[in-house]
């Protein structure tokens, strides 16, 4: 019924885009958690425009889909003169789509601590980047661990999406099997099976360190 | 070099694709929160088995890309020879992938009533089913409405996955569009602009409702 042979013959070609999937997906992830802390701190930077500035962002790359934002940098990226690789296009567009979600977690994180702390800190003589450090920056990961997982597991999904605009991941190579050797089923089952783990693996890594870094969180 | 002057005449069209998305993203919401409901609850009150089945499948389809979830339902299946129509496939693919996100959704909103409530309900002589419809089910709704609000706008956004594989939906006209005119940067802004509305328009009709249904 299934024929996994065929595997076999694209042995190659799968190996590559495993890490091709990998690679935008790590890249990813690891860009948007910088570029979202850079937008949350942005956030806390206090004044009319900087607000604005961080509420346009989150809403506009929140409020459209991924392919879109993709795909007007990707065909109309040219036509300003911004003519970027699909690797490149789909590097940065993951980091730019993921860091809204990020920040917006960030945010979420800092709003739970309770504003007394920073008072008492304050009043303990603490400076601003010591509060930071020291008194926020811990209970914002411990809170915030369990959404960035979970918005991890989401980017490595959407990274499928990059098939779309030509990068050679996972998901294109599967489409590619498909089409040459006209068997519909194997390919796509199997490409599932392997996102399937990946964001088990992930959620399971996940747990692990969350349950390292919980002592932190305020009960 | 902008020119969205451009985009004007093809606004009808791409109206068109704008009301396609929406029926096809909230069809998938209507059905995906009845599947999601059955799912939940085959996983909260039913045996050993049924349970485990609809963790599986709440994994499985938590755990994949939709574009994948998509491409199983178009080209995989009719080779099994379930086929759908385009527009149906879509339906079918987005309900699928919603039913488990709002199964999950619905099954953290029962983990927060009160044991006491249905206890008392029973103690009045309430049969299970009555329990479920006039007093669990309303409080679930109620507390996981800003949930299921994102669920929305994740599905709406997400059904631009379905241009890559035959609907006309916006994304899908869009696309034509840029490529017959050569003027795809302007297309696909307006395209972004148009998902942004609904999803700020769904985004505020949820906190509408929230406020409506809020706790005297």
């Amino acid at each position: 019924m299934l024929d996994l042979d065929l595997f076999l013959n694209y042995q190659d070609s799968i190996i590559k885009g495993i890490l091709m999937t990998l690679r935008m997906s790590a890249g990813g992830i690891a860009g948007a958690m910088v570029l979202g802390l850079l937008l949350f701190i942005l956030s806390r930077a206090g004044g009319f425009w900087t607000a604005l500035l961080y509420r346009g962002y989150v809403t506009l790359f929140r409020g459209t889909p991924l392919l879109v934002q993709l795909f007007v940098v990707f065909y109309g990226g040219p036509h300003i003169g911004l003519e970027w690789s699909a690797e490149r296009v789909g590097l940065v567009g993951l980091a730019l789509y993921g860091a809204a979600y990020f920040a917006e977690i960030f945010r979420s994180g800092f709003e739970a601590v309770p504003k007394g702390q920073i008072e008492s800190a304050r009043d303990l003589g603490l400076s601003r980047s010591q509060i930071f450090r020291v008194v926020l920056w811990p209970q914002i990961m411990a809170r915030s661990l369990a959404p960035m997982v979970g918005q991890s597991v989401i980017l490595v999904k959407e990274s499928s999406v990059l098939s779309i605009i030509t990068v050679a991941e996972l998901t294109n190579v599967a489409m590619t099997i498909a089409n040459q050797t006209y068997s519909m089923m194997e390919p796509y089952l199997v490409l599932a099976l392997v996102y399937w783990a990946i964001a088990i693996s992930i959620a399971r890594l996940g747990a692990v360190f969350e349950s390292r870094l919980t002592h932190y969180q305020a009960g | 070099m902008f020119d969205f002057t451009a985009v004007v005449p093809y606004l009808p069209q791409l109206f068109r694709g704008l009301l396609s998305t929406i029926g096809v993203s909230f069809s998938s919401i209507a059905l995906g929160l009845v599947l999601g409901w059955l799912i939940c609850l085959g996983r909260v009150r039913s045996g050993f088995w049924i349970s485990k089945i609809c963790a599986v499948y709440v994994s499985f389809f938590r755990g994949t890309p939709l574009l994948v979830q998509l491409i199983l339902v178009f080209y995989a299946l009719p080779s099994v020879g379930i086929s759908f129509p385009p527009v149906v496939a879509a339906v079918v693919a987005l309900t699928l992938n919603t039913s488990a996100f709002q199964a999950e959704i619905l099954r953290a909103g029962f983990r927060m009533l009160p044991e006491g409530q249905s206890e008392a309900a029973r103690d009045l002589g309430m049969s299970p089913l009555q329990i479920l419809l006039f007093i669990q089910i309303p409080q679930v709704l109620r507390s996981m409405l800003p949930a299921l609000t994102n669920e929305t706008l994740d599905i709406i956004k997400n059904s631009a996955l379905v241009s890559a594989v035959a609907v006309h939906e916006l994304m899908r006209t869009a696309q034509t569009l840029a490529s017959t005119t050569y003027r795809p940067l302007e297309f696909f802004v307006v395209a972004g602009l148009l998902y942004l509305l609904v999803t700020l328009l769904t985004a505020r009709a949820g906190r509408w409702l929230e406020s409506r249904m809020r706790m005297v």
